[in-house]
């Protein structure tokens, strides 16, 4: 179980303005910001569950994940990760967890895999047997045999992500937090990945908490989304609901073999993309059957689709919604200090 | 991590060490080899002591006590600062900090598996030292040619420990180069690395005595080259203990302090 309790991690930034005369300046005399990454968040994630962290960049994601994992202390705030206080990372506390970071690598750069994986069993402590059996069972789904003996540094990105996967998840930890583990991968790679951390997911019962800018790997994986913005929570619950809440409206796409007049397009609903044939039309839930009747019937279609309106049109909406709050705080305060 | 278990790791750990020692061995030989340092010196003094012996010192004296010098430095030397305060800039000490093991013991066994590699590069100065006319200064005092692994062994302890609590300084500073100038500024006169001890001038020497320079290098050479009573070995070996001790509570008392302030950046 992950429960985070008012979390809140700042650093300290020197600022300083582009140019020579403030680089001098800022010799003598140097000025400091407190940035709040993480601005008081909650939340409770139990045993099993797979959750998506999103946000933009800079919303506090990955320092959360580190929090969890760890790295840093917070700045106030609790935080228990399996029972235990992650910053104090007892070795019972490494034993459960494991980090991906799809930007960091734990591979030792000029020796085979094969060499970052003894040494891990050995820290880790992993007996001989289980090992080998969780070498060869992750060997299998994520393909790695052609890959253990060849120096990391001569690994392409995809293939040094998979490797990075099977380091961390070595010592079989139930709470894996992944940090951007698809960035930079082809399409083929990406869903080999999701199928490997859902499977791993169910045999394990792990828990898992993902961020990703691939919005595919959220919506394949995680039932449940956790959203923040500029350090603070504004999004916590079940991914389809809040697809149904923020736009309820279904998309629906479709190719046509045939011309079809414009009236007879408005009336199936509001057009959102036309590419030639192909369109993509926005139609309240409700009116789903009529409209593919509609299309059906008279129409030559070459294909057709129903879908979820897409998450990062969603989460456009979100960002946009929680900026204009900000804004309103800020500027709400502002006044009020003007006003003395 | 429990001290059964870490030992029950190290034998992978050391293996591991060796095959990266290996990966990098041109930069790991070009690294032994920019400690030529006492080379130079020795041609120096040489020079200086070559009509008469300057404040007790021949030109034989000098041979052994600078050859001596690079064999010592060859076999402590350390670079983990230099890793240390890289890793912690860049924030490569995150995926280290994942794991169940101390940082220190982790560069502590990867240095440990570097030694035979610096021996392969200490043994022909050690033979050209018993082969040169800096045989002839060299001990044959049975309890001083004993007490040489145990001191070698303190003085590459002390080395680690020091460089292990310069690098974590990283914590706390960005960049940690100029602190690493001003070290090897004092480490090099304090320590008998530049000239021996005891020709330093009065002051210098009185406080190289109560620095932990002088145990890193000087205290093995010294038992090399000076001839010494059990009580000045027991001094040495004793000192070098000390300090072993004192080194080790500072880099981790540093490390401690400082990893509360880390902010793993990246990523």
């Amino acid at each position: 179980m992950i429960r985070a309790r008012n979390l809140e991690k700042h650093f300290k930034v020197h600022k300083r303005p582009p140019g020579f005369v403030s680089a001098m300046r800022s010799l003598v005399r140097r000025k400091y910001e407190v940035v709040k990454a993480v601005d008081g968040v909650s939340f409770t994630i139990e045993r099993g569950e797979r959750v998506g962290f999103l946000g933009p960049n800079g919303a506090g994601k990955t320092t959360t994940l580190k929090v969890l994992s760890g790295l840093l202390h917070p700045t106030r705030g609790e935080v228990e990760v399996e029972g235990f206080v992650p910053f104090r990372r007892q070795t019972r506390f490494l034993e459960a967890i494991t980090l991906v970071m799809g930007q960091k690598s734990q591979l030792i750069w000029d020796l085979p895999p094969s060499e970052t994986y003894a040494m891990n069993r050995a820290v880790f402590d992993v007996p001989h047997a289980q090992f080998r059996q969780t070498l060869a069972e992750l060997t299998e789904l994520l393909d790695l045999a052609p890959l253990l003996d060849k120096p990391t540094r001569q690994l392409s990105l995809g293939e040094r992500m998979k490797c990075e996967l099977a380091a961390a998840l070595l010592h079989r930890p139930t709470t894996l937090f992944l940090d951007e583990p698809t960035i930079g991968l082809d399409v083929a790679m990406q869903v080999a990945i999701r199928d490997f951390v859902r499977s791993y997911n169910q045999k394990h019962e792990a828990t898992v908490l993902l961020t990703s800018h691939y919005m595919d790997d959220v919506v394949a994986l995680c039932p449940r989304i956790i959203v923040i913005d500029a350090g603070t929570l504004i999004h916590d619950g079940d991914l389809r609901q809040l697809i149904k809440t923020m736009d309820p409206d279904k998309r629906v796409s479709f190719t046509l073999t045939d011309g079809i007049p414009e009236d007879a397009i408005a009336k199936l609903g509001t057009v959102l993309v036309r590419d030639g044939q192909r369109l993509t039309i926005k139609v309240p839930e409700r009116e789903i059957p009529g409209v593919v009747g509609q299309l059906l019937g008279p129409y030559k279609v070459a294909d057709l689709a129903i879908e979820d309106p897409p998450l990062e049109e969603i989460l456009r909406v979100m960002f946009g919604k929680s900026r204009e709050a900000r804004d309103l705080v800020d500027n709400g305060a502002a006044a009020r200090e003007a006003a003395g | 991590m429990s001290l059964s278990r870490t030992l029950r790791a190290l034998p992978t750990l050391l293996r591991v060490g060796v095959a990266e020692t290996v990966a990098y061995r041109a930069e790991f030989l070009v690294w032994i080899l920019t400690t030529t340092l006492p080379l130079v010196m020795l041609g120096l003094w040489s020079s200086v002591a070559a009509e008469a012996p300057f404040r007790g010192y021949t030109s034989a004296g000098f041979t052994a006590y600078y050859l001596s010098t690079l064999i010592v430095r060859n076999l402590t030397g350390s670079w983990v600062a230099w890793q240390v305060s890289e890793e912690i800039r860049l924030g490569a000490m995150s995926m280290r900090l994942l794991r169940p093991l101390h940082p220190y013991v982790a560069f502590a066994s990867s240095h440990v598996a570097a030694i035979p590699f610096r021996t392969v590069v200490a043994l022909p100065i050690a033979v050209i030292l018993l082969v040169s006319s800096g045989a002839s200064a060299l001990t044959t005092e049975p309890l001083q040619l004993a007490m040489i692994i145990p001191s070698l062994i303190l003085a590459w302890v002390i080395t680690f420990n020091v460089m292990f609590m310069l690098g974590a300084i990283g914590f706390f500073v960005t960049k940690t180069m100029a602190l690493l100038n001003l070290y090897f500024g004092m480490f090099s006169l304090f320590s008998g690395y530049l000239l021996p001890i005891d020709l330093l001038p009065w002051v210098l020497r009185k406080a190289a005595e109560v620095m932990p320079f002088r145990f890193m290098l000087s205290s093995p050479v010294e038992l090399m080259t000076i001839p010494l009573d059990a009580a000045d070995v027991a001094t040495i070996l004793f000192g070098q203990l000390a300090w072993a001790i004192v080194t080790l509570l500072l880099a981790l008392w540093v490390w401690n302090r400082g990893i509360k302030r880390f902010e793993a950046v990246g990523g």
